[in-house]
């Protein structure tokens, strides 16, 4: 019998129904587990245990009114860049080291109404820029496999709280591949919806028209459930669509006889790690065996996805992070001498590098006599990319690749070049430049590291992504591999 | 000696008299305590996000039908990032490339009666920033946000102006629009209407404009006019004196009358203008630009034409009457007034006179807008009754007027408790006459030798004599053949 901590959110669903356990004793025994391994991976960046509590024994009353919905009581943490009113919601930064949010994002209060119980907020990397959770203010988090690897960013205190099985689920957001790459490096299932599928209302903005938030789980079918509970039309989100919600468990074990799977040629390039190339492979061949007829296809413009990444990105970033100067909330340097001294300072010590980075080549990206050059160019570039998408969805129903070039690597391996720690997402970004949904998917594991399997579907495609995704759980079971030291 | 023609054009601010701000649910009622009027949205919170006010676009696209322009089927916003305090998200969404409306223009009138044409290039939609306060605030400033958000249409002009009476003419002439089409209230002393003056001078003739001083936040006709007058004395000074204008941001200091420099071209930010990604782009069909149209009221220089021709009146008391929607209605409805029993129609010009002459002084000693006139509609078609079936003269017309405003009374109450009614029958304007005549031989003489200008002396006599209740038409008659003996 395993431990409850092992179960899934949809284990965790029924055990609650069947009132084999409370919520009350659920959140606890995560509170403790999470009390137990903070130390080592530094997953959280606040424990909101007495809230948790209340939220948990209000769901035990809930079900025991008889108004218990299929997640009342199931206990998930949120990335810490969703505003949770009466909570700290850092961002990972030190300019919001102070910040309560006064309102909760539109993610929270969905889960919330849902009656799921919030046990935390997960670490992250600052103003979710990074790949390895490394640009945090609250220090880097470590990834459960090998505690001196990093979990991938940005969402790797997500990714990592779920792996060690400190949390069933978490929330996660997805810019350039937050979600999905954490997830594949931690061994775990990520999420990132089509861009207007999920409100980005209350989630602290990186870069507008790429940002997405989803959920990192153990499985598909965790991943589908919590989707469904977070996604939807939200009036204050203009770019939220306004489409109905399907119910995605429902569709998840369709067979997948007559699907067509696109083997993305641009994704097996020189870059992939050969043992990580073995096992995608072989998880092509497992989806064959189910009925599924896989064919090459070709995206000829997203070799440059990540350059263009790097210009929108970053003028977005620019524009976005104005807001933070010490004026309204957040750090505020000491005794500032005037406004410019105030702005200077405040901004200078409250980022961190990495964001200051991005802030300086976004706001050169879009500077007169530099906007058509970059920041237009890269528009249409983007464009461009999304035809390539569009083309291929003509052919096939998902395109699958690699969701990185390699495991894992060490803490501090990559910080001293931002460029190849960027190229980390090469394989994620498209995704999010084209706005369509993606998945990573535990696939193998290389040295006791895991490797993740990558399903892109077309816009508002979740259904069959997650579909593709639950058919090849039920195959396998990397997904079900724990990291020995998290027993 | 190089003679100078100056060239101006104007970006004028209006605000939008939506319930709510452009971006947020908050509401826009002026004076209300600082920040009382700032929600999360405005106070640029994180993670918050703008959803436009569908009612600040439809009063864009009314302005841009109103002055026969282009309305984008699909408009962009975008940032302009610039760091201030007032400035909660860093930046301000506006509208840069793909404004909503463009290409219209409005008329007004020279001096001389010509008409000129004024180009607008374009107006678009953007949200006003907060209010920095320094007053009781020693070695601070406060930041009110109240305004932050609320909706603002900027008009911008062709640089089609050639003086500082022109300008002010064109900024009066969108004034009037604005208010006509209730997309602005126009109160220049709040900030819901105020404008920036581009201005250079240039030697008559030469093709190229001159280097241009804008000259911001000018929140009154009269300093729009001083502040121009100014600024152009001093650019011509200064190129005659060999020097060079400077492309620079100038204020207008009211109390020395000077506009001096705040920025140079050099100091100027870079805005990064880019399209907002939070908002998507505006698009407008033509059935929605057909209601709007179908919404619009009579606009001023048709109603101007309209009373014209309706009324025989002249451009000039057209005019003025048209300047205001409520002051055109006023006067129309006082004009449809049938007082009971009576057959007698007001005279149209008699009507106007009245209505931009006295009663239009009475309005401007109290500060009141003709909507909260002492004396109404009804109330003043009464008076001029009178006037128009002879029971008063035109003359005692305007002191029954005042003595209506300051009582509160109807015409016939005024007349009748002091005695006013004209004197029509001619036996009492004869001995009045007499009465004169006999108490002034001397001018009498000297009328007759031929001293004609002393008729009025005469006039004034019996005036004076029945309190100037004489029936003028029958006194000028009467006394004439008195006169000639």
């Amino acid at each position: 019998m395993s431990e409850l901590y092992h179960k899934t959110v949809a284990e965790l669903a029924a055990a609650l129904r069947a009132e084999q356990v409370s919520s009350v004793e659920l959140t606890r025994a995560f509170l403790s587990r999470i009390e137990q391994h903070q130390g080592e991976l530094n997953a959280f960046i606040s424990v909101t245990a007495s809230a948790a509590l209340t939220q948990a024994a209000e769901a035990d009353q809930r079900r025991a009114a008889g108004h218990a919905g299929p997640l009342t009581g199931v206990p998930i943490a949120h990335k810490d860049i969703f505003c949770t009113k009466g909570e700290l919601t850092t961002c990972g930064s030190r300019i919001l080291a102070n910040f309560v949010s006064p309102y909760d994002a539109t993610v929270v209060e969905r889960l919330r109404s849902a009656g799921v119980v919030m046990l935390g907020k997960t670490n992250m990397d600052e103003f979710a820029m990074g790949s390895s959770n490394e640009t945090s203010y609250f220090g880097p988090v470590r990834n459960p496999w090998d505690t001196a690897r990093v979990p991938g960013g940005s969402s790797g205190g997500s990714a990592a709280a779920v792996a060690a099985r400190l949390v069933p689920a978490a929330t996660a957001t997805d810019t350039g591949g937050s979600i999905r790459q954490p997830a594949a490096l931690c061994g775990v299932t990520g999420l990132k919806p089509t861009y207007g599928r999920v409100s980005r209302y209350g989630m602290i903005a990186f870069a507008s028209s790429l940002d997405q938030a989803g959920v990192i789980a153990q499985t598909a079918e965790d991943a589908a459930l919590l989707l469904g509970a977070m996604a939807g039309f939200d009036p204050r989100d203009s770019t939220s669509v306004e489409l109905p919600v399907p119910d995605y468990s429902a569709a998840l074990t369709s067979p997948l006889k007559g699907l067509k799977i696109g083997v993305l040629k641009e994704y097996f390039d020189k870059g992939l790690d050969r043992d990580v190339e073995q096992h995608l492979r072989a998880a092509l061949d497992v989806l064959r065996s189910q009925g599924a007829s896989i064919k090459d296809v070709s995206l000829p413009n997203l070799p440059l996805s990540v350059p263009t990444y790097y210009v929108v990105a970053p003028a977005e970033c620019s524009s976005n992070l104005a807001r933070f100067d010490g004026v309204r909330y957040g750090y505020r340097c000491e005794n500032p001498r005037d406004l410019m001294d105030l702005y200077c300072r405040s901004r200078g010590e409250g980022f961190g590098a990495e964001v200051k980075r991005r802030i300086m080549t976004g706001t050169y990206v879009l500077s007169a006599g530099y906007y058509d050059a970059f920041y237009l160019k890269a528009q249409r570039v983007r464009q461009l990319i999304s035809a390539d998408f569009e083309r291929a969805f003509h052919e096939v129903d998902v395109v699958i690749g690699p969701t990185t070039p390699t495991p894992a690597f060490e803490l501090g391996a990559k910080t001293h070049d931002p460029v190849t720690m960027y190229l980390n997402d090469i394989y994620t970004i498209g995704a999010n430049l084209a706005g369509l949904p993606g998945i990573s998917i535990p696939c193998g594991l290389v040295q006791d590291l895991p490797v993740g399997l990558q399903i892109v579907g077309p816009h508002f495609g979740e259904e069959r992504v997650l579909n593709v995704a639950h058919r090849y759980q039920l195959e396998t079971d990397w997904h079900r591999r724990r990291p020995a030291r998290f027993e | 000696m190089t003679e100078w023609e100056t060239v101006i054009g104007l970006e004028i601010h209006a605000q939008l008299l939506t319930r709510s701000k452009i971006f947020s649910g908050s509401a826009t009622v002026y004076g209300a305590p600082p920040n009382a009027q700032a929600n999360l949205v405005d106070l640029g919170y994180p993670g918050t996000l703008p959803v436009l006010n569908a009612e600040a676009v439809r009063m864009a696209v009314k302005f841009g039908l109103a002055i026969n322009a282009r309305v984008a089927r699909r408009s962009i916003f975008a940032r302009k990032n610039y760091f201030y305090q007032d400035l909660p998200k860093g930046y301000q969404i506006s509208q840069y490339e793909l404004p909503i409306v463009s290409g219209g223009a409005v008329e007004i009138m020279l001096e001389d009666g010509t008409p000129k044409r004024i180009g607008v290039t374009r107006a678009h939609l953007e949200e006003d920033a907060g209010k920095s306060l320094h007053e009781g605030l020693p070695g601070l400033t406060g930041v009110d946000l109240n305004r932050a958000g609320t909706p603002l249409i900027e008009i911008v002009s062709e640089p089609h102006m050639r003086s500082a009476k022109e300008a002010v003419a064109y900024l009066k002439k969108i004034h009037t629009l604005v208010r006509y089409l209730e997309i602005c209230d126009g109160n220049m002393q709040e900030g819901s209407f105020r404008c920036d003056a581009n201005v250079s001078v240039r030697p008559r003739g030469a093709d190229k404009l001159g280097t241009r001083a804008e000259i911001k936040n000018l929140n009154s006709f009269r300093f729009v006019e001083k502040a121009i007058n100014y600024e152009v004395a001093r650019q011509i000074e200064l190129l005659e004196g060999g020097g060079k204008v400077l492309q620079e941001t100038r204020g207008y200091d009211a109390d020395k009358g000077e506009t001096v420099s705040r920025r140079s071209k050099e100091e100027a930010n870079d805005y990064r203008y880019f399209p907002d990604p939070d908002l998507l782009p505006v698009e407008i069909d033509q059935p929605y630009i057909d209601a709007v149209c179908a919404s619009l009221p009579e606009l001023p220089d048709h109603k101007a034409k309209r009373l014209m021709e309706q009324y025989g009146l002249s451009a000039y008391d057209a005019g003025v009457l048209t300047a205001s929607a409520e002051l055109a209605n006023y006067y129309e409805k006082v004009l449809r007034i049938r007082p009971e029993g009576s057959s007698v129609t007001l005279p149209p010009k008699l009507t106007a006179n009245t209505v931009i002459g006295e009663l239009a002084s009475l309005l401007n000693r109290d500060g009141l807008p003709i909507t909260e006139s002492r004396v109404n509609e009804d109330r003043l078609a009464g008076l001029l009754l009178r006037v128009a079936d002879d029971t008063i003269s035109g003359k005692i017309a305007k002191d029954v007027l005042e003595a209506m405003w300051d009582e509160g009374k109807s015409a016939d109450e005024i007349i009748n408790a002091r005695g006013l009614r004209q004197i029509t029958d001619e036996s009492s304007i004869e001995a009045a006459i007499d009465a004169v005549m006999a108490a002034n031989p001397s001018q009498l003489a000297g009328y007759r030798a031929g001293k004609e200008k002393l008729f009025g002396f005469f006039v004034g006599q019996v005036m004076k004599a029945t309190q100037g209740k004489a029936n003028p038409t029958r006194l000028n008659e009467l006394l004439k053949k008195k006169l000639s003996g």
